[in-house]
This record gives C-alpha cells, sequence and structure tokens, in this order.
C-alpha cells in the first residue's frame, strides 16, 4: 500500500488546491500516469503517479482548496491488498519553518557561529625577502620573462589569445615566445573571446596550466561569464574536485585617448568574487614576481595589467627564483603623517603626490596594494594606526569601488585611530571621454591626492 | 535506461515532497541518447553537460547514492551539498559537470578536448547541449575553434524539441541542427535518439572520426522529454496527446526491452533487472533522506586550493 502525497511543484509552493482527480476509485495507475490536476496562484500542473497499483482511496476530495504540501491525498494498494487504515505520514522537518516557530535549537546557534566566522586577515610578520642583485627592466620584459620562465618549468603552461604567436602580442608581451616554446604553447585564436574562455577553462579544468591573454580587459567582459560563473565557482560547486589553474591576463584601465569602451578598470567588479585571485602588479618587478606566482597558483587568477606601464622601466631581480607572494601589499615609501593606498598605475601617481607633500612637509606612507583579492588589509590597518589618515587612490569610478572597501574595512578595524574620516580619490563617474582635455580632468593626477591629503593633514 | 527512468521518477518524488529544492530537470524519455553514447566511449574520455544531468551522470557510472544525495543538499553528495541537480562532478569518472549557464559546456568541453589535443592523447570528449543551447553564440564560437584546431570533441545536441516553453521551430532558423556545423565543414547526422542502438552506432563513428584526429563532429540527436521543462513547468505549449504518442509509440525503454525479448532474453532476467534497479534506487533514495546535511564549516570550504608551490 502506498500513499500518494500533495506534491510540491516549485520551490515556494507549501498549498495548492486539488482541481481534479481524473482517475477514479479502482482505477489501475502506471507510474508516469496522469492520476489528477492542481492548482496554485501560478499554474495548474498535473500529478503524476510514480508507483503502481490500484487507486484504492481517495483521501481529499476534487475542489479542496489550500491542501499543504505533503497532506496524503489517495492510497494505491497492490494487487490483491486490502485497503488499510492509512497512518499519518512523517514529514520532513523544514529548518526554515524550525526557525519560523521561533526559537534556535543548540546545533542553530553553533552553525550561525560558524558561518559568520570569515577566515581571519592579519597582517604579514616577516619581513619581504630580499633578492639581491637587480637590472633595469620594462614592465613588458618582465611580464615576457616571467610567463618565459614558467613556461620551461612547466610543460602544462601555455599561452592563448589574440595575436599573442606571430604577431608577437597586441603590446608585444608576448615578443620572442613563439620562436622558443612553438605554436603548440603558444596558440594565436580568433577574435572569439566568449569562446576561447570557456575552451581556456575547460583546458585548466582537465588540468593544463593555460594563460589567457586578453588583448585588453574591456575585451574580457565578452567573456566575464566563463570567468566568473565557471572559473571562479566551480571549485566550490563540485565541492572541491574540479580546480581551474588559470591565469586571466592583459592590459587594464585607461591607456590613453581611446574613450570610453577601451578605458575601463574592472579592479573592483573581479575584486568583488569569492573564487578569484586577483593580482595589480605596479613595478616590473611586481609584474615579474606576481606573474609567475600567479601562473604557479592553482586557483584561477585575473591579472591586470596597465598599457601605460608597459614601457616603463624598473628595477628588477635578476635571481632565477624571485618569486613574490600573492596577498601582500608593499610599502613603497614610509611616512608618518597620512597612508596613502594605490595600486597599478596610480601607485606611481601616489608616489609623484608624496614627493609635493614632502615639499610641504607632510611624509605620506604610500603602500601599493599589489594583489586585490586576497587583500592585505593588515598592512593597511598597521600603517593607519601609525598616521592615523587614509587616503585611497585609484583610476577606476568610485561607487563600490576597492577605496570603498579599503575605507570601510580601516573603519571596521581601526576606527580609534582615525583623526579624519577617510578620503577617496577616484576616476570621475563619467565613461572616460575622448578630448584630449577632458581625459585629464576625468583620472587622477597627483595634485589630486596632494589635495585630498591636505584635506585631512 | 531504466535506472535512470527510475531515479529521476524518484527524484521527482522526492522534489514533491519538499526533500529536493531549487530546479529539477528531469531526464525522463532521452534516456537513449546518454546510454547509447556512453556505450561508445573509452576510458579517459571526457564527458560534460548542461543542467539536465542526471542522467549523464549515471551514465559515466556515478553512484546513485551520491547523487540523490546532492539532489537532497546532503553532506554525502557528488558536490558535498553545495551544488545541487545542476551542479555535480566527478573528476574519477571524468564527468565534468553539471553545469547551470546554457551555452557554458560547450565551450569548457571544446577545452577537455583541447587538453587531449594538447597531450597527444587518443582521448575524446563529449559535450552535450540541448537544442535550445545550441543558438549560443559560443557554441558556434566552439565549433570554429574546434574545426580549426582539429579538437577530439563530440558535439551532442539533444533535440528534445523545447527549450523550456519554446518549440525548436520558433527558436532557431536551422531546420536541421545536425548541420550547425557545416559553415567549419563539421561533419553531422540526425539520429533516432529514442532508439538506444541507432544512437550507440551513430556515437561509434562519431566517437572514431574524432579518435583519430580528423576534427570535431556533430550529432543531432532526435529525442523528447515527457517531463516538463524543470518541475515548476505546467507545460502547457504542448499537447497532452503529443506526449501520449511519444510515451506509448517511441518510448526507448519499451523498445529496448521489446528487442530484448525478441532476442530471446527471458522474461525473468529481465524482471530481476527490473527488480535489481528498483533496489538501487530506493536506496539512493533512503540514503539522501537519512544522510546528514553538510556541516555548517563546509561553508568556507573549497572557495580557493592551498598553494602547493608558493
Amino acid at each position: 500500500m502506498t500513499q500518494v502525497l500533495m506534491p510540491a511543484l516549485s520551490p515556494t509552493m507549501t498549498e495548492g488546491k486539488l482541481a481534479r482527480w481524473l482517475k477514479k476509485i479502482g482505477d489501475d495507475v502506471h507510474a508516469g500516469d496522469v492520476i489528477a490536476e492542481i492548482e496554485t496562484d501560478k499554474a495548474t500542473m498535473e500529478v503524476e503517479a510514480v508507483d503502481e497499483g490500484k487507486l484504492s482511496e481517495i483521501l481529499v476530495g476534487e475542489g479542496t482548496d489550500g491542501v499543504a504540501v505533503n497532506t496524503p491525498i489517495a492510497v494505491l494498494s497492490a494487487e490483491g491488498e486490502a485497503p488499510a487504515a492509512t497512518p499519518a505520514p512523517a514529514l520532513p522537518k523544514s529548518r526554515a519553518g524550525s526557525e519560523e516557530a521561533g526559537g534556535e535549537d543548540e546545533r542553530q546557534v553553533a552553525d550561525r557561529a560558524a558561518a559568520v566566522r570569515a577566515p581571519a586577515t592579519v597582517a604579514a610578520t616577516t619581513p619581504e625577502k630580499v633578492w639581491g642583485a637587480t637590472k633595469p627592466t620594462t614592465v613588458r620584459e618582465a611580464l615576457r620573462d616571467a610567463m618565459a620562465a614558467e613556461m620551461r618549468a612547466d610543460a602544462d603552461v601555455f599561452l592563448m589569445g589574440e595575436e599573442v604567436a606571430q604577431y608577437q602580442g597586441a603590446y608585444k608581451i608576448s615578443q620572442g615566445l613563439l620562436e622558443e616554446f612553438g605554436p603548440r604553447r603558444v596558440v594565436d585564436t580568433p577574435i572569439t573571446e566568449h569562446g576561447f574562455t570557456g575552451m581556456a577553462v575547460g583546458a585548466a579544468m582537465a588540468g593544463l596550466r593555460p594563460i589567457v591573454e586578453f588583448m585588453t580587459f574591456n575585451f574580457a567582459m565578452q567573456a566575464i561569464d566563463q570567468i566568473i560563473n565557471s572559473a571562479a565557482k566551480t571549485l566550490y560547486m563540485s565541492g572541491g574536485q574540479m580546480g581551474c589553474p588559470i591565469v586571466f591576463r592583459g592590459p587594464n584601465g585607461a591607456a590613453s585617448r581611446v574613450a570610453a569602451q577601451h578605458s575601463q578598470d574592472y579592479a573592483s567588479w573581479y575584486a568583488h568574487c569569492p573564487g578569484l585571485k586577483v593580482v595589480a602588479p605596479y613595478s616590473s618587478a611586481d609584474a615579474k614576481g606576481l606573474l609567475r606566482a600567479a601562473i604557479r597558483d592553482p586557483n584561477p587568477v585575473v591579472f591586470l595589467e596597465n598599457e601605460i606601464l608597459y614601457g616603463q622601466t624598473f628595477d628588477c631581480p635578476t635571481a632565477e627564483d624571485f618569486l613574490l607572494p600573492i596577498g601582500r601589499a608593499r610599502i613603497e615609501r614610509p611616512g608618518q603623517h597620512v597612508t596613502i593606498v594605490a595600486y597599478s598605475i596610480m601607485v606611481g601617481v601616489a608616489l609623484k603626490a608624496a614627493e609635493t607633500l614632502a615639499a610641504q612637509g607632510v611624509q605620506a606612507e604610500v603602500i601599493n596594494l599589489r594583489t586585490l583579492r586576497p587583500l592585505d588589509i593588515g598592512t593597511v590597518v598597521e600603517s593607519v594606526k601609525r598616521t592615523s589618515r587614509l587616503v585611497t587612490v585609484e583610476e577606476g569610478w568610485p561607487y563600490a569601488g576597492i577605496g570603498s572597501e579599503i575605507a570601510m574595512q580601516v573603519i571596521e578595524q581601526a576606527f580609534d585611530w582615525l583623526d579624519a574620516p577617510p578620503v577617496r580619490v577616484a576616476g570621475l563617474d563619467v565613461p572616460l571621454p575622448y578630448a584630449a582635455n577632458l581625459e585629464k580632468l576625468a583620472l587622477p593626477q597627483p595634485g589630486w591626492v596632494v589635495d585630498a591629503v591636505r584635506k585631512i593633514v | 535506461m531504466l535506472r535512470i527512468r527510475r531515479f529521476e521518477e524518484k527524484a521527482g518524488q522526492l522534489y514533491g515532497m519538499g526533500l529536493v529544492g531549487g530546479f529539477c530537470h528531469l531526464y525522463i524519455g532521452q534516456e537513449a541518447v546518454v546510454v547509447g553514447v556512453q556505450l561508445a566511449l573509452a576510458p579517459g574520455d571526457q564527458v560534460i553537460t548542461s543542467y539536465r544531468d542526471h542522467g549523464h551522470m549515471l551514465a559515466t557510472g556515478m553512484a546513485p547514492r551520491g547523487v540523490m544525495a546532492e539532489l537532497t543538499g546532503r553532506a554525502p553528495g557528488y558536490s558535498r551539498g553545495k551544488g545541487g541537480s545542476m551542479h555535480m562532478f566527478s573528476r574519477e569518472k571524468n564527468f565534468f559537470g553539471g553545469h547551470g549557464i546554457v551555452g557554458a559546456q560547450v565551450s569548457i568541453g571544446t577545452g577537455l578536448a583541447f587538453s587531449n589535443h594538447y597531450r597527444g592523447s587518443a582521448n575524446v570528449a563529449v559535450a552535450y547541449m540541448g537544442e535550445g543551447a545550441s543558438n549560443q553564440g559560443q557554441v558556434f564560437e566552439s565549433f570554429n575553434l574546434a574545426a580549426l584546431m582539429k579538437l577530439p570533441c563530440v558535439y551532442v545536441i539533444e533535440n528534445n524539441r523545447y527549450g523550456m516553453g519554446t518549440s525548436v521551430e520558433r527558436a532557431s532558423a536551422s531546420r536541421n541542427l545536425s548541420q550547425n556545423g557545416a559553415p567549419w565543414c563539421i561533419p553531422g547526422v540526425q539520429v533516432d535518439g529514442m532508439d538506444v542502438l541507432a544512437v550507440h552506432a551513430a556515437a561509434q563513428a562519431a566517437v572514431a572520426h574524432c579518435r583519430d584526429g580528423n576534427g570535431p563532429y556533430l550529432l543531432e540527436m532526435k529525442t523528447y522529454r515527457y517531463r516538463g521543462h524543470s518541475m515548476s513547468d505546467p507545460a502547457k505549449y504542448r499537447t497532452r496527446e503529443e506526449v501520449s504518442e511519444m510515451r506509448e509509440h517511441h518510448d526507448p525503454i519499451t523498445a529496448a526491452r521489446a528487442e530484448l525479448l525478441r532476442l530471446g532474453v527471458p522474461e525473468a532476467e529481465l524482471k530481476s533487472v527490473e527488480d535489481e534497479v528498483k533496489t538501487l534506487i530506493n536506496d539512493a533514495a533512503d540514503f539522501a533522506q537519512t544522510s546528514p546535511e553538510p556541516d555548517a564549516a563546509e561553508l568556507w570550504t573549497d572557495i580557493l586550493l592551498e598553494n602547493a608551490h608558493p
């Protein structure tokens, strides 16, 4: 004997109307037969039998309103079985329901405690390793050297993207790689970001270690579903089975006079998402050390470069094994009066501002974030505890930007140390214009940072 | 096929009892497709599909207990209760999901084929999609990439005639989806997806083509889903007669059963298989209902992998 229960036909359905019986007592019922129709506020649905037997009892008559999900509505008997008294079914216990009823049990209290326990953020205590000899290197060369070094070390690492091979890179970042590694490992793709990004994600899930070059991150918007929904979330959704060791890299933010569609800073977009690491290098050392770490990382890493920085020269360690850890900020310039936090090209803007401020007698501490997720908030908080003032600098838009996040975390963790409200310096809240004068007016300049500091110092 | 059918009926029942949450897309009616294709595959070949995925998982050999426990959101589910009906995986069985974004699995599947090509292995990837997904831009991008790079990928369009409530005629100007790869010279055939032997024969040819280094292949399986798009779909876009016609005259399991009897397999043997399947599925359902929910600490696991070499 089998009970037929009032089914739930959507996640939100709690009750419905039993509109019509399509079988009558004594009818034979086979799995899949439609036996009744029920109505909810959204739709009329058919109830199909799951079990076989003879319909021996109808417990809820046609036209009955408000029949709760899981109420027995009929009884099926096996061949020759006599109808029997119907015991009440054990209803599945809904946790949400028991909470509504008021009061939490012990497990719920413990669960809630576990749920709010986010991984701790602490400042790194060990000093950064000293790497010895350096030589002047452009950011462009540093990026190329990083890829070449990792491709030599691991045969599963390969580079793909538009114009990366025969053309030697739209911005010449992959110069010489095709010659050294051949077309199997330096793969030109057609202009098809969505498709080749998905393909690279699949290759990574299968255990390879792709580096995907986007000609610019503006074009990665065509592929952002694959970056977020596939690369970033699948490890979690697979209960830890499907890792995705992949690097998405390319220039991010404004270049020069290329207007709004080619000039966007995606830092806060990607940094918003759990499952990704997000890196934004400034110097050649950042570029080389962090890109090598990104390629070795078993997780998807979004690596936000900057076109204007490509040609700039910085001293870069020459050690064979040079590597920088993801998730550690760097104090570029120490100071005791104000903390200026920046990333990517804005570190240079902040350093220029710090020079001007120094001439005015204000010593600014400039922090280069280097990684935006996981954020090294510990280094920022420790600095603010010394300076009591915070200015953030970013090229992207102010609304829900990186500066907003840093300011909020500092307020949460070091409110009592602050002597003034944090100040954000950011690109203007407009699509970036083309005209030279307008573009300059829209992007943060050293003078903006100086003015921001002078407001609070 | 019978295992998938009984599994899906049970999943639908558990959904009706409120034990399965969210969306639940049943595979009932389409069983011959995955079974016929899977039998053409070799160890190491990869499989990927979209969200109507329970059948694919069982066909690759994943355990009914683990799949059903994921449906009920319990700790021993394949994704430890964090994926649900649409997002399950098994590295052991080379099943790469279970993807919720329509069409995304086709590009990812192309990447699985890329990995075989890169490594010089003889393995083949099978990327399933519905006929609804076949209109996505990234599907055509994938066709181009796979043909350009000669990737060993079998694309299987499961044409069950309706993408949710929109019939294929209202969604696709292409009247023969098997030819959707024609601009890239991808060979394609239409197959009676209700006939497991026809599916198997077509899949063998497709897999052999890919394994021999000839690039991708496209199979359009003409199939039918008996149930709604998901559990909450009243299916008013088609007639009851249309569904009954397919069920009564084209059911893949009924046909396979008749064929086995014709070949002389004793009725008693079929009955014993039916009993075995029933026991297996009932056990999975019990397991899925009695297993514990995931520990609250699971919230914070599997977000990032630890770095093996910093």
